[in-house]
């Protein structure tokens, strides 16, 4: 699209939904929020910034190639299942720990890491179709 | 280690060494056979410690839990029959790993062979000792996928991946068909374990579903076993190396239809239907596979239809309910395994050696090969049942259980002296015309076999020398505790090495007599099998590639009727048949939903909403172009996000949002990528039905919606997950913790779906015009009119 406002305004608009994103997907477990929405949330920002500023621009700035953050995601939801396994209570049991960090306490669970993987599976999946269907080039 | 622990290590023992093969051959070359024909004498070993307790007649099982809710273990069951099978396939395995390598040495893919050949020792091994019937029935299998990988080793040519495949189909399709028969086993019997089943014999014969039950499994024990009409794949097999041959196609795999027979006689057996088929079938095998055995010339050919006419008479035997019938099958089939694994061996060496094996091309090699010929000899002596091999126990006991002088039995003799006679002129037209006579030109000056090649067969010849002059012990260790189980009733053999004058006798005799004479015509004999089946014209193997060609066929037709590769077909199918669900459905019982309740007092906001969400559609219905369209789709959409969000559904309400909103930028980039023209052309005449459907469905969802709503709400899942949400998953918002605590398991499986579908669209979108046409290429019917 070619309006410079909007050009000019898309990165900054990006990058507040990615940290938005982040944001709604950690303060899930107790409020409105969480991986697939904020996975959403992450997406669109991505598609907003393809839309404004080219495929290739995205693909830079998210350095790895979609699917293979999907995969990752993927991953990472599967291993926060197993470790329950390896803490030898039913697979996909949460398990919670609470380390204090810089005084603060910080509860850490496997669900969280569940979650995220969530959150990365649906940003890589989604903006991978999205981002092949913006590409002209491939015509 | 206590002894079921061992068991298992004992069955996983080939896997391993199926593992280790490539790398043993690598380093070792041709000499890792030496190596690897340790671990199937270890089995051998760990197996020979059930000897004292099977030969008293008990029963050893063990095993795991498998999935115990589904009542599946990976449990074994170990009595005279299985064990006699364990060291026949560990023993002879052990031989034939040594075979290989000298009869493979140099080949590139030496140690994918080794790895095969292993792989399919653990299978058939599993095979034997499974007590569980899935793990039967995927042992089943696995010999199949295996003994496919095994005869398209040679996978450059074309004939070895015919032949693997149809070897495939016949004997892969007969184990779907063992699969059902054994499903019905379950149903009427309501255990899954063989050792249980033996209690279970009346119920299983009084049972209605008894037919269906035998026919099924007859149907996988007859394609394994190469029974007439499924015989055709055994011949076409000889494509496979010959330790393949000696090993599967003779020895093991091909006994599978036999042992499952043997296993199931006290279950299944006794029945005249039992009676009647296996005689009849098996009978009829043995007869064609002896006469189709003359007329080859091929060496390996002749086996492979000599085994086939073997496998007829087990099966035949299995089913006669005889007296001595069960005995002669035992006997029969040890003395079988033994040479002719031995032959087929030979048969190899005659080929590695000389360059040829057409019987016709060789002669004269007794000078050149003394130890083979000796070899070949003691092999097919025992083959024709001649005094004192093990072949000429298993011919008295054969004969002695068909000399009643009733009518069956007459027929029945006749049919086995025929079939014996024939084959008894096929063994020596292997085992000594080659040697014989004078010496003809071959393609390769002939030698003497290595060490690795004889040794196998060597001591295979001698082991039917042996077991038939310790004829006592052979009976005490395997026979009588072999024979105990198939009948599923003490049964002693004793019959020994020396003859006695009887009826027996004679009939071993007029075999012989009959033989000699076919094998000094059998030039005469030939040519009369090749004129009958040239007048026949048709076989089973032709009808094999007939059926395979009409299913292709069959295929392609309805694939084209079902898939008209329109989208706009599928669409409508697929919104026709919502329709119907949902419409036809509810009319048809006469479910309505009762009318909807109006409040009175809707607030303002609310109402405008809803009117939002209603302009939103009628705009999408008015856009003239659709671009417009989408967008006003988008605005129905919001609409009902904001009603969530009032109705306190804020996370629900987030997603719609999140949806909308990428819905309506993926169909945009879909309707800029497909270059849709900007508007829609569709005439009236189809605009018309695509409303009524649309109509349709919208109507339907309406009425489900309500109905489902018009049922009272039960909220204990509500009150569960209230309840425990905070106090157990640690989280506030019940949603999420839903999501991804409490049904963490769907989501994973749902992120995958999320991530499959994605790659799936992914591709579609990278397919290129040009690799569409190359798709095009692999189409079946292009290739025909090529």
């Amino acid at each position: 699209m070619n309006s410079v406002i909007f050009r000019a305004v898309a990165p900054f608009l990006t990058s507040l939904m990615v940290l938005f994103s982040i944001f709604v997907l950690l303060r899930g477990h107790n409020e409105p929020g969480g991986g697939f929405i904020g996975g959403l949330i992450a997406v669109s920002a991505l598609a907003i910034y393809g839309i404004a500023c080219g495929v290739e621009t995205v693909r830079r700035a998210i350095y790895f190639h979609p699917m293979a953050i999907a995969g990752a995601g993927l991953l990472a939801a599967t291993v926060a299942g197993l470790i329950s396994i390896a803490a030898r209570v039913p697979f996909m049991t949460g398990l919670w720990i609470y380390p204090s960090v810089l005084g603060l306490e910080v509860p850490l669970s496997t669900v969280t890491l569940f979650d995220c993987g969530v959150y990365l599976v649906v940003v890589g999946a989604i903006s991978s179709i999205a981002l092949s269907l913006e590409e002209r080039g491939g015509e | 280690m206590d002894v079921a622990a061992l068991t298992l290590l004992a069955l996983a023992l080939p896997f391993v060494a199926a593992l280790l093969a490539p790398l043993l051959t690598r380093l070792l070359g041709h000499n890792a056979a030496w190596v690897l024909a340790l671990f199937p004498l270890v089995i051998v070993l760990h197996f020979a410690r059930f000897w004292p307790e099977v030969a008293k007649g008990e029963v050893v099982t063990g095993g795991y839990a498998w999935i115990p809710s589904f009542n599946v273990s990976f449990s074994w069951l170990i009595d005279g029959l299985s064990l006699t099978f364990v060291l026949l396939i560990a023993g002879i395995g052990t031989l034939i790993v040594l075979y290989s390598g000298g009869y493979l040495k140099g080949h590139p893919q030496q140690g994918r062979f080794f790895s095969f050949i292993l792989m399919f020792m653990g299978s058939m091994l599993g095979l034997v000792v499974s007590d569980s019937f899935l793990m039967l029935f995927v042992f089943w299998e696995l010999t199949s996928i295996t003994s496919f990988l095994l005869i398209g080793f040679d996978h450059s040519r074309e004939a070895a991946r015919r032949a693997a495949l149809q070897a495939l189909v016949v004997t892969g399709g007969g184990g779907l068909f063992l699969l059902a028969g054994l499903l019905i086993i379950w149903n009427v019997s309501g255990v899954t374990q063989l050792s249980l089943l033996a209690a279970f014999g009346p119920e299983m014969r009084e049972s209605p579903f008894y037919l269906a039950a035998l026919i099924l499994v007859l149907g996988g024990a007859f394609t394994k076993s190469a029974q007439f009409p499924f015989h055709f794949w055994l011949p076409n097999a000889m494509e496979a190396p010959t330790p393949v041959s000696a090993y599967l196609h003779s020895a093991t795999m091909v006994k599978a239809g036999v042992y499952l027979l043997m296993r199931l006689n006290p279950v299944l057996g006794g029945t005249p239907e039992w009676q009647i088929l296996l005689p009849l079938f098996g009978g009829a095998t043995l007869v064609i596979g002896a006469a189709l055995a003359c007329r080859q010339t091929d060496l390996k050919l002749m086996l492979a239809y000599t085994t086939m006419a073997s496998l007829g008479l087990l099966v035949m035997l299995t089913g006669l309910g005889v007296p001595h019938a069960i005995e002669a099958a035992v006997l029969y089939l040890v003395a079988h395994s033994l040479f002719k694994g031995a032959l087929f061996m030979v048969a190899g060496i005659i080929d590695h050696e000389t360059g040829t094996r057409d019987v016709t091309r060789v002669g004269g090699l007794r000078s050149a090969m003394p130890l083979t010929f000796v070899i070949a000899l003691a092999a097919a002596f025992s083959m024709c049942g001649l005094f004192p091999f093990f072949g000429f126990i298993a011919k008295e006991e054969i004969y002695y259980a068909l000399s009643g002088l009733d009518r069956r039995s007459l027929v029945f003799a006749a049919i086995a002296i025929l079939g014996n006679a024939l084959m008894f002129a096929v063994a020596f037209a292997v085992a000594l015309k080659p040697f014989v006579g004078p010496k003809v030109e071959t393609p390769k000056a002939a030698h003497g076999a290595p060490v690795l090649l004889w040794l196998g067969p060597a001591l295979l010849a001698a082991k039917g020398l042996s077991a038939a002059l310790l004829s006592g012990l052979t009976h005490e260790l395997v026979s009588t505790p072999m024979a105990s189980a198939i009948a599923g009733e003490p049964r002693a053999v004793t019959i020994s090495v020396v003859p006695h004058v009887g009826l027996p006798l004679m009939m071993s005799i007029a075999t012989a007599v009959i033989g000699i004479g076919f094998y000094l015509k059998l030039d005469r004999v030939r040519a009369f099998m090749a004129t009958i089946l040239a007048d026949i014209g048709w076989g089973p193997d032709r009808g094999f590639d007939q059926f395979i060609r009409g299913l292709v066929r069959f295929s392609v037709t309805l694939t084209r009727r079902l898939q008209s590769g329109r989208l706009e077909v599928y669409m409508t199918a697929t919104f026709i048949l919502v329709a119907f669900v949902l419409l036809v459905v509810p009319i048809a019982y006469g479910e309505f939903p009762r009318a909807p309740f109006f409040a009175a007092d809707v607030p303002l906001h609310e109402l405008a909403i809803m009117a939002i969400a209603v302009i939103g559609l009628v705009a999408v219905v008015l856009a003239a172009d659709r671009l417009t369209a989408i967008v006003s789709l988008g605005i129905q959409g919001f609409a009902v996000a904001v009603i969530f969000l009032l109705y306190g559904a804020p996370d629900l309400a987030f997603t719609q949002f999140m949806i909308e909103t990428l819905s309506v930028v993926v169909l945009a980039l879909v309707m800029t990528r497909l270059r849709l023209s900007p508007s829609d052309h569709r005439p009236f005449a189809q605009k018309f039905p695509d409303f009524a459907i649309a109509l349709a469905c919208g109507l339907g969802f309406g009425l489900m919606l309500l109905k489902a709503t018009g049922v009272p709400f039960d909220a204990t899942l509500t009150d569960f997950f209230n309840l425990y949400s905070k106090s157990i998953a640690h989280g506030a918002n019940v949603v999420n913790v839903i999501i991804v605590d409490f049904r963490g398991t769907d989501t994973l499986g749902e992120i995958a779906v999320v991530m499959v579908t994605g790659l799936a669209i992914l591709s579609l979108v990278r397919l290129r015009a040009g690799s569409l046409r190359r798709v095009a290429d692999n189409d079946p019917d292009t290739e025909e009119r090529a």
